[in-house]
């Protein structure tokens, strides 16, 4: 990987940018944090490593294409636009999730603002082979596996702990507690191995998503150790969104996340997670690798959460206004309409449909969500095992005849 | 090691208990190729207690698996083997080891089900040796079988003889559920014999009468099985009658036999190794009380470890229920 960084991003890049904009401790302090490392505050970023690492880019915020000798990346025009369409739709679906939490239909969500382009990017370059492990806010990720949007939206409605068939999609089901699924993604990958398909037209590989912060995590690092030593065929796709919750990236590492990788051995890249071109380039190439029996790679895709963590967060009490205005102008759609309009590529009723055909989808999530009947009392005994078991089983018939035991009350 | 002899028509061996569950896990290998045995050191070595003896040897590695020394990536990883279609098979090095895996089996594998709404299995086995008496340093000695046996979702089971850990983790194995499997570690070394050609097994989930009784129920499982037996033998010469009861499954617990038995006795104690504050003698304790309450001569006794942490291994004959104990708590029980 001992690649110069591109020059149409060199210095463009804010990657040391935030420790100046939120002071963390009175001048003189800040001063001897470049000798000093602070139980309290931790490494300064940049200790010990350099401090302008490689990013993958093929698309400037401006719309301009740019190439990368490692990421060709030879798209239609169509395939353009529908990329452009499936970024406004799942924003679309994000925003309206929003809004019926706001309105109290949902009991929380985990919005995806600012990260379409790296789960765009990335879904789109999987084969139906692949199977995907997600966390909590990979809604683009399932737009992309065909996950009808309102079975995503039962768990943060209550009506189910998760709605699909994983098989069906294979799109595993959400994974909340922070980490867990890259060790299932791994044991997974672990099995296609042993099916002897690597490297043969039913080849597949899995795909890990997770956050910055689990990077912390002892299942991920687990998760790394495993895939690294049996080679399996796996991606850990990290989207580094720069915040876990109310922490940032500096209590989390201080060696650049896809740095990580080395240590584990095996290959590691930044790339930029607000471009949807390089990210599937990217995906594409680690995701070949891994099917091809070469194992696997952690890709940082660094972006940036544009929104709360959930809707119940309240961003304003950690970061400021600053950050967010800094990364707006790095939208990971605006680029694309950039260079849709720049290329002559689509016109205004092009965007116009988009937009149109986006509005629709929210308001027929809405209308679906609202129509998703809440469930009996009595499935909560169902499919906690596969065979009958007697303590559910009779529980069960109590609770039922509890619950008539009113029914008879009241008639 | 073993011998065989004729035994009604079936070829019986003599195994010890461990050997008893390597040759259950060849066999369940044997009939099934998507079954995967997972752990530390259980290739070349075949685990510390040489259960997975032979095992690798036989089914190469991508089968018998020598994992990196990782409990959450173990069950994590078996979590995402079981999605692809593979049973495997975990081995826990020792009880006390398994608290790292604890979110991937009480967050993960016990619910996966319930979560996909039915439509995924984890047919998932974790072997866990369990218990004490064998003088171990720290957390080699636990019980930790309440923890489990709390968690929906998981299926919990113990073995206390090798005919039973033949036959049993064969059933573990074939569930389309997560079972917990916990081992006896100091009856590993016994050997009995074991009808490996039988095909009329006790199913996983039901218990057994190990001595018919008259006087007092004893309610026992793993490694109690055999102090409770041998208590029995000391009582009988007393001329007092126990029914000594091996739960075998204690989740389900199989409440039928539990209680057909104390209906008769009028008279129940149950005996673990595990703390008896919150521990599984407790559910049995009060599940008895409201499914027997008057047939009940006596309150349900509970005899077990005390709510202190593990002693060092020169204290332990002091913690486990050993034979007085039990006799202690038949005298207090018969007093009543």
């Amino acid at each position: 990987m001992a690649r110069e960084p591109h020059a149409s991003y060199q210095g463009r890049w804010p990657y040391v940018g935030r420790l100046t904009a939120i002071p963390l401790a009175g001048p003189e302090l800040q001063e001897e944090r470049h000798v000093t490392i602070d139980s309290v505050r931790g490494a300064p970023t940049g200790a010990g490593q350099d401090v302008s690492p490689e990013l993958v880019q093929l698309l400037t915020p401006e719309g301009e294409r740019v190439e990368h000798p490692d990421y060709p990346l030879d798209l239609g025009d169509q395939e353009i636009r529908d990329l452009y369409r499936d970024l406004v739709i799942v924003r679309r679906i994000d925003l309206e999730a929003v809004a019926l939490t706001r309105q109290g239909e949902l009991g929380i969500w985990a919005s995806l603002l600012g990260q379409e382009a790296a789960q765009i990017g990335s879904g789109r370059a999987l084969s139906d082979n692949d199977m995907v492990f997600p966390t909590y806010r990979e809604h683009g990720v399932a737009w992309c596996r065909q996950v009808e949007a309102v079975r995503l939206l039962g768990l943060f409605r209550g009506v189910n702990h998760a709605g699909w068939d994983p098989a069906e999609h294979n799109f595993h089901l959400y994974t909340i507690v922070i980490g867990s699924q890259t060790l299932h993604a791994t044991g997974y990958a672990m099995g296609i191995q042993r099916d002897g398909v690597l490297g043969t037209p039913n080849a597949a590989a899995t795909i890990a998503y997770f956050g910055d912060g689990a990077t912390s995590q002892g299942d991920v690092n687990e998760a790394f150790v495993f895939a690294s030593v049996f080679n399996a065929p796996i991606v850990f796709f990290c989207q580094n969104n720069q915040w876990a919750i109310s922490e940032p990236l500096e209590r989390q590492s201080r060696v650049p996340l896809y740095q990580r990788a080395n240590g584990f051995g095996f290959p590691g890249v930044r790339v930029d997670g607000n471009d949807v071109f390089a990210c599937m380039a990217v995906t594409r190439k680690a995701l070949e690798a891994a099917r091809s029996g070469q194992g696997p790679t952690l890709i940082e895709a660094y972006t940036y959460r544009m929104g709360a963590h959930t809707t119940t967060d309240d961003p304003t009490r950690y970061r400021l206004a600053a950050e967010l205005e800094s990364w707006k102008l790095k939208d990971p759609i605006e680029r694309v309409k950039s260079y849709l309009v720049k290329n002559q590529l689509a016109t205004a009723d092009y965007f116009e449909e988009i937009e149109a055909e986006a509005k629709q989808i929210g308001k027929d999530l809405r209308k679906a969500c609202l129509e998703l009947p809440d469930p009996q009392p009595l499935a909560m005994f169902e499919n906690v095992y596969a065979e009958s078991h007697e303590l559910i089983t009779e529980e069960q018939q109590q609770f039922a005849a509890y619950l008539e035991s009113f029914e008879e009350a009241s008639s | 090691m073993t011998e065989t002899a004729g035994g009604q028509g079936t070829a019986t061996t003599t195994f010890s208990l461990a050997r008893a569950l390597g040759e259950g896990m060849r066999k369940a290998m044997e009939n099934d190729p998507k079954v995967l045995i997972m752990g530390e050191d259980v290739g070349k070595l075949g685990g510390v207690f040489r259960v997975t003896d032979g095992l690798q040897k036989d089914f190469g590695e991508e089968r018998v698996i020598d994992t990196p020394l990782a409990e959450s990536g173990i069950i994590g990883t078996a979590i995402g083997l079981a999605l692809r279609g593979y049973r495997p098979v975990c081995e826990i090095q020792f009880d006390g080891f398994v608290f790292p895996a604890a979110d991937q089996i009480i967050t993960q594998l016990a619910k996966m089900r319930m979560r996909s709404l039915g439509t995924v299995s984890l047919p998932v086995v974790i072997r866990i040796p369990t218990g004490g008496g064998i003088g171990a340093v720290e957390h080699h000695s636990e019980s930790p079988e309440a923890y489990f046996t709390h968690t929906a979702g998981l299926r919990v089971v113990t073995c206390s003889n090798p005919a039973d850990a033949y036959t049993m983790i064969q059933q573990a194995i074939s569930s389309p559920d997560p079972v917990i499997f916990l081992e006896p570690k100091r009856r590993y070394w016994d050997k009995a014999p074991v009808d490996v050609d039988g095909t009329d097994w006790t199913p996983l989930h039901q218990a057994r009468v190990a001595r018919p009784g008259t006087d007092v129920t004893v309610l026992a499982y793993g490694p109690m099985v055999k102090t409770c037996m041998e208590a029995a033998t000391a009582a009988e010469e007393e001329g007092r009658s126990l029914e000594v009861i091996d739960l075998r499954s204690l989740n389900p617990l199989d409440v039928g036999t539990v209680v057909e038995s104390v209906r008769k006795t009028g008279r129940c104690m149950v005996v673990h190794e595990a703390p008896v504050f919150s521990g599984y003698g407790a559910e049995l304790a009060a599940r008895i009380t409201e499914k027997c309450f008057y047939h009940l001569e006596a309150p349900v006794l509970r005899v077990g470890g005390p709510s202190t942490p593990y002693p060092p291994s020169r204290l332990e004959d002091h913690y486990l229920p050993d034979l007085d104990r039990v006799l202690d708590a038949v005298d207090r029980s018969l007093e009543w």
